[in-house]
């Protein structure tokens, strides 16, 4: 379970998060969605502590951030950033094996059990075929796979995620949201697609300027009125598979029927 | 090439794929030694006067196990292969191994490929130590160790203030510490050309040279080459033992974080380890340039960038390329000596020149 009170953040003078206070449960996957700039992803990172908040707390399973060292940290919570290493060739297998590192002394060496645990990370994803590519060679899709293959085989307890889908076609960002639905029982997404967010989470939180503007089941927060606040676009609302899914009104359109 | 690896991903599992590595690499090692001792007595038989390579085993099995136990060889001959050749041939592996050992931690840890350990100003820094020693004579009652103890005090002051500086407003990031380096580099090589150009002193300015140039000519058994031979060792060794934490942090700050790293702590502890070795390899040798920048991408080519396996095979590599540039250095055109930095220049710089190329294709596919 990660808990945050009141959390704030400042770059500058300028607040992007200003006192945010969920929880993310375990067995649970809680999303969480907003505008540009409405300080999901600062929110994020200051949940598995790259950031320092400069107001309120984080605990993880009721213990202060603060009081978790690194590494016990990224053996509890494995993170998905969006961060690709562009310089960095290695291969699929090695990316993955790199998941093992915090489980890692600094003088010890991969064993069977590592690789048999890398094996069935790449298999629960599907990339058992890419094993011996360059990472850096792969679509975004695969990339996505790959890293959560990673996080899986750091065997962390909570899978946090920063816009999985970003850049994906529409089949990917399906794919990888089943997936994630698949392999994590705990997880918190950040995510950029109401419908996506819909869809797949158990739970929403709604990130308006900094603040928590909705919290609650996505049938809860996904409602239109307080969507066009937020977005200030017009949306309306159907049904899908029992999932709420969302229809916008393009800009013009809507000012010329105002 | 993606084709062969599309192949190979295909018709293999990961199990097999770690395996196939391992030996690879593996592989590479055995051979990388092999030439290593080949080269060790390729070097101390070619230069000035050739000695034949049965010769050269003999004294050297004479000095170290008392193998063959009589000389059968003249005196002079004993004293050019172990008192001369030897302890050049050594420092040269030693050199070589430490400027690509360091060279590939650096690329990894500013993820920059084209990162080289005299980024960090550190050569420019002892350039101008040792300056400022040979032309104001400031003698600090160390004898014959005043250059080469000036040289590193200069390069540690260098990487000082280059940490410094690129500390200022808390984070050091990668781009702010090739920023620093590269300023406080010219600003150092600007201190080191007034310095010469300030004093009249000519065999002062071709001392300076020697820095700025590099030269493997000051080696002999003693002291100095013995702090050589443990820095570097310490070196190779901590920054092979932490590759798989180089590994992530070369992709990127965020990614070493959430797997246990703390991206500043050990970008600052590699970075003092790099600056202590360069400064001592500087100072016993002078600034020989490309190696560090060029051998790393040899050694990723030979066995993938897994910094594990990486990094040592760079090292061995690091260390043949030095003694065949020294050789070089010494027999091109004998009985003069051509700067040792000139050669691996001349040899870095198509290279770098092919690596820019090819960057660039794959860049663009």
């Amino acid at each position: 379970m990660i808990t945050a009170e009141r959390l704030s953040y400042a770059y500058g003078d300028r607040q992007v998060v200003d006192g945010v206070s969920l929880t993310a449960r375990t067995g649970r996957v809680l999303g969480l969605i907003g505008p540009n700039g409405s300080g999901k992803t600062t929110l994020l990172r200051m949940l598995y502590g790259s950031l320092h908040p400069t107001a309120g707390r984080v605990a993880v399973e009721g213990r202060p951030l603060a009081s978790w060292s690194r590494r016990e940290l990224a053996r509890k919570l494995a993170v998905v950033v969006q961060e690709s290493g562009t310089e960095s060739t290695l291969t699929v297998a090695e990316q993955v094996m790199l998941g093992r590192l915090p489980r890692l002394g600094t003088f010890q060496r991969t064993g069977a059990a590592d690789h048999g645990i890398v094996v069935d990370a790449l298999d629960r994803v599907g990339a058992t075929h890419l094993a011996g590519r360059p990472f850096t060679a792969l679509s975004g899709g695969e990339r996505q796979r790959v890293l959560i293959a990673r996080a899986l085989a750091q065997e962390g307890e909570f899978l946090l995620l920063d816009e999985p889908t970003n850049h994906l076609d529409i089949r990917f960002q399906h794919e990888v949201l089943d997936l994630v639905r698949g392999v994590a029982t705990s997880a918190l997404v950040v995510l950029h697609d109401l419908n996506l967010a819909a869809r797949y989470c158990d739970e929403l939180v709604l990130l308006d300027r900094g603040r928590v503007a909705a919290a609650g089941t996505p049938d809860e927060v996904l409602d239109p009125a307080l969507l066009e606040q937020v977005y200030r676009i017009n949306a309306s609302r159907a049904e899908l598979d029992g999932h709420p899914q969302l229809l916008f009104r393009p800009l013009h359109h809507a000012r010329s029927h105002a | 090439m993606a084709v062969e690896a599309l192949d190979v991903a295909t018709a293999a599992t990961p199990a097999d794929l770690a395996r196939r590595t391992a030996w690879r690499s593996r592989a590479w090692l055995l051979g990388l030694s092999g030439a290593l001792a080949l080269s060790v007595v390729a070097g101390v038989s070619l230069g000035a006067v050739r000695i034949p390579f049965d010769d050269v085993l003999r004294v050297i099995g004479h000095h170290l196990f008392l193998v063959p136990e009589q000389r059968s060889w003249s005196a002079p001959r004993d004293s050019i292969i172990w008192e001369v050749r030897l302890p050049r041939v050594l420092l040269a592996l030693l050199v070589g191994a430490g400027l690509a050992t360091c060279g590939m931690a650096l690329q990894g840890m500013v993820r920059n490929m084209l990162a080289d350990p005299f980024l960090l100003g550190v050569n420019s820094g002892a350039s101008t130590g040792a300056a400022a020693a040979i032309l104001f004579g400031i003698s600090l009652g160390l004898g014959e160790h005043v250059l080469p103890t000036s040289a590193f005090l200069g390069a540690l002051a260098a990487s000082l203030l280059v940490y410094a500086i690129a500390r200022t407003g808390g984070r050091v990031t990668s781009v702010r510490l090739l920023l620093a380096g590269v300023t406080v580099g010219y600003a150092l090589q600007a201190t080191t050309s007034f310095l010469i150009f300030a004093s009249d002193s000519a065999e002062g300015a071709r001392s300076v040279m020697f820095w700025l140039l590099g030269s493997l000519a000051l080696a002999q058994w003693g002291g100095p080459l013995a702090v050589v031979a443990v820095v570097v060792l310490v070196t190779v060794l901590v920054i092979t033992a932490t590759g798989r934490q180089l590994d992530a942090l070369a992709i990127g700050d965020e990614t070493a974080l959430t797997l246990g790293v703390s991206p500043e702590r050990f970008r600052t502890a590699l970075l003092v380890l790099v600056a202590l070795c360069i400064g001592v390899l500087v100072a016993a040798s002078g600034s020989i340039g490309f190696v560090g920048l060029v051998v790393p991408h040899l050694a990723r080519r030979a066995v993938g960038s897994a910094h594990v396996r990486a990094l040592p095979v760079a090292a061995l590599m690091g260390g043949i390329l030095l003694i065949w540039a020294d050789i070089a250095a010494r027999t091109l055109l004998a009985p003069q000596e051509i700067p040792i930095g000139i050669i691996t220049s001349l040899l870095g710089a198509p290279f770098l020149l092919v690596l820019v190329r090819r960057l660039h294709a794959s860049s663009s596919v």
